[in-house]
């Protein structure tokens, strides 16, 4: 009769006697690390495996960016060549956006899955299920991000800032994505199904990224209108990757776009936490 | 024996609103045995699992596993109790190797090791050719099997089998037996829920019945068959439609209403004295019941059952009748 117990390093303790095992009161901050990795990597594998969960970092920068500017080029800045500075920064934001939303309808699906019962049952650190996706989904913003300017650059788009300045752009892009996610991430964990985190993501994604300037200038916004623009947190984003990308300056916006993606994450971070943890 | 008991449950409440899903449960499982926890649909028995894997919260009472307090080391009992839902807790998405892989790198394996532990286990449960699919192209047969391999990872001492076979063709259910045999073979030790009664009288050391929330009876296979009547007679009459009738003649001549099975026209009747056979046999003669078979045997564990919670289901005093029971073991 074969065994069935796996060879097991020799670090392994025998399968019994179980009062006599030495065990770990909490994980450690390492296992904690390791585990988000491997959750991380878990994330990577799904997203291999459904491509289409990219088009919304893909195909929907490629298609906002050719659209807006051929139609609204002419009409806001005279030339779809004029718009580009002012379009693709906007774009950016809207399509970290649009990333963030998936950010919290997947964790919800996984949530609901049989799976993570199996994490529950692990002696795992708490936090990791959530961390791991959180992490991979760096690579959506950075999906997003990279296609959103290549495709800018192909159209004639000349980003004044240099490189260094496009990179910091970039950068900016997804530290945003990645601490507004938190806010869906947070839906993700209250919400009673996928459906519903998708229908709330989208009544706070459209007023967030159209009541902006990502797309208009804002002086051209009635009175009332722009006083919402001006605090919404993603007409910060916008200009300060609008001055990193255009002209190269780390202005007073960056820093207030850093600010306002911090207290984001300090806000909705501990809330997501929170309720997930009492699922968990 | 007087080693640390795998698990000691006391008084085990869960409540969900104001309906009890566990009722004040004790449950004391030995080391290396296997412990059945037998009971129909809705019984509890998840719930009680679940609880005492901290999957869910312990509303009322006290558990220990190895000595190990579940509510207040949630992360120690973690690393004592390795879990197989009723409904596969793998990943769907991912392939046999990656799941496997992935559930090792959790528990703190290098990739490399990961990936041997995955080879050789996936080997083992006879999953080599399925290593490389996804877990959604798998038969039910063979994700059950990839979750109890997924449980065997860390090698855990205790092991929780949430209705190992329930869904499973004969032959793929006996292998799930022989495994779970060998483990315990092994050293490890087994709590496992079933609604079938065989399933528990092949397997279980002992066994709780549980109805509604509450223990209902414990002890051995045999016991439990013993506290039922020392034997049973098994009558089928011929006529269905005087079943009925059948069943009042042998209320009168043994005071006590037998049991009617579920195929139409059996009756099993308990017996505290075999010689009392004939009294029955001689009587539905007289009373012109014609029958087609009779026979004495010992109760299965299915007569054990139906009397057990068949009898508290229609019992107005539920309570009374548990404790009747309670103290076989
Ligand atoms: N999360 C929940 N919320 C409300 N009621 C629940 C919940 N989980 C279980 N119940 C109820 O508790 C009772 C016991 O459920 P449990 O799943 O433990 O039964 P079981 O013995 O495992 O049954 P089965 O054989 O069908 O798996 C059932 O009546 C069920 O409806
Ligand atoms: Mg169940």
């Amino acid at each position: 009769m074969t065994t069935l117990l796996p060879d097991l390093p020799t670090t392994a303790v025998p399968a019994a006697p179980g009062a006599d095992r030495v065990l770990a009161a909490r994980p450690s901050l390492r296992d904690t690390v390791n585990q988000t990795l491997a959750m991380a990597w878990r994330a990577t594998k799904k997203m291999r495996r459904n491509p289409e969960q990219f088009f919304d970092v893909t195909l929907q920068p490629i298609l906002f960016t050719a659209m807006f500017a051929y139609i609204f080029g002419g009409a806001v800045s005279g030339s779809v060549a004029d718009y580009l500075p002012l379009i693709i920064p906007g774009i950016l934001a809207q399509t970290a956006l649009t990333a963030c939303m998936a950010t919290g309808t997947q964790m919800r699906e996984d949530m609901d899955k049989g799976v993570f019962d199996r994490f529950k049952s692990l002696p795992i650190a708490r936090i990791a299920p959530l961390a791991g996706p959180m992490l991979a989904d760096l690579i959506r913003y950075g999906t997003a991000a990279t296609i959103t300017i290549l495709v800018g650059i192909a159209m004639g788009y000349r980003p004044g800032g240099g490189v260094l300045g496009v990179l910091a752009g970039w950068a900016l892009t997804i530290f945003a994505g990645w601490s507004l996610s938190w806010i869906f991430a947070w839906l993700g964990t209250v919400a009673r199904s996928a459906q519903a985190v998708q229908g709330i993501g989208m009544m706070i994604m459209f007023p967030l990224t159209f009541l902006s300037n990502a797309f208009v200038p804002m002086d051209t916004l009635p009175g009332w209108l722009e006083a919402f623009v001006k605090i919404n947190p993603v007409s910060h984003v916008v200009t300060a990757v609008r001055d990193l990308m255009n002209d190269g300056n780390v202005t007073v916006q960056v820093g207030w776009a850093l600010l306002g993606c911090a207290v984001v994450v300090a806000v909705f971070a501990p809330l997501a936490v929170r309720t997930y943890f009492r699922k968990m | 024996m007087t080693a640390t008991p795998a698990v000691h449950a006391t008084g085990l409440v869960k409540t969900f609103g104001a309906f009890r899903a566990v009722d004040g449960i004790d449950l004391e499982v030995r080391q290396g045995e296997i412990y059945g926890v037998l009971g129909p649909n809705g019984a509890g028995k998840t719930t009680t699992l679940k609880m005492l894997a901290t999957l869910l919260p312990i509303d009322g009472g006290h558990a220990e596993i190895f000595g190990v307090d579940v509510r207040r080391e949630p992360h120690r009992i973690r690393q004592l109790v390795g879990v197989t839902g009723q409904y596969a807790s793998v990943d769907e998405n991912l392939t046999g190797t990656e799941n496997l892989v992935l559930f090792a790198r959790l528990l703190g394996q290098s990739s490399r090791q990961a990936r041997r532990t995955a080879a050789d286990l996936l080997g083992r449960f006879g999953l080599e050719e399925a290593s490389d699919r996804q877990i959604q192209n798998f038969s039910g047969g063979m994700r059950r099997r990839l979750d109890l391999a997924a449980s065997l990872i860390a090698r855990p001492p205790l092991i929780f089998l949430d209705e190992p076979t329930t869904g499973l063709d004969p032959r793929t259910r006996g292998q799930m037996w022989d495994t779970i045999r060998e483990l315990v073979a092994q050293g490890s030790t087994i709590l496992l829920t079933t609604q079938y009664l065989d399933e528990a009288d092949q397997l279980a050391d002992r066994i709780a019945v549980i109805d509604r929330g509450r223990k209902v009876a414990e002890g051995t296979p045999d016991q439990l068959k013993e506290s039922v009547g020392s034997s049973t007679l098994h009558l089928r009459v011929a006529d269905r439609d005087q079943t009925t009738r059948a069943a009042s003649i042998v209320e009168r001549v043994l005071g006590e209403a037998p049991v009617l099975t579920p195929e139409a026209g059996g009756l099993n009747i308990a017996l505290t004295d075999a010689n009392r056979t004939a009294d029955v046999l001689i009587a539905l003669r007289q009373g012109d019941v014609d029958i087609t078979t009779a026979a004495v045997r010992q109760p299965t564990l299915d007569e054990v059952f139906l009397t057990l919670t068949g009898h508290h289901a229609e019992d107005d005093h539920a309570d009374d009748h548990a404790d009747d029971h309670e103290e076989v073991a």
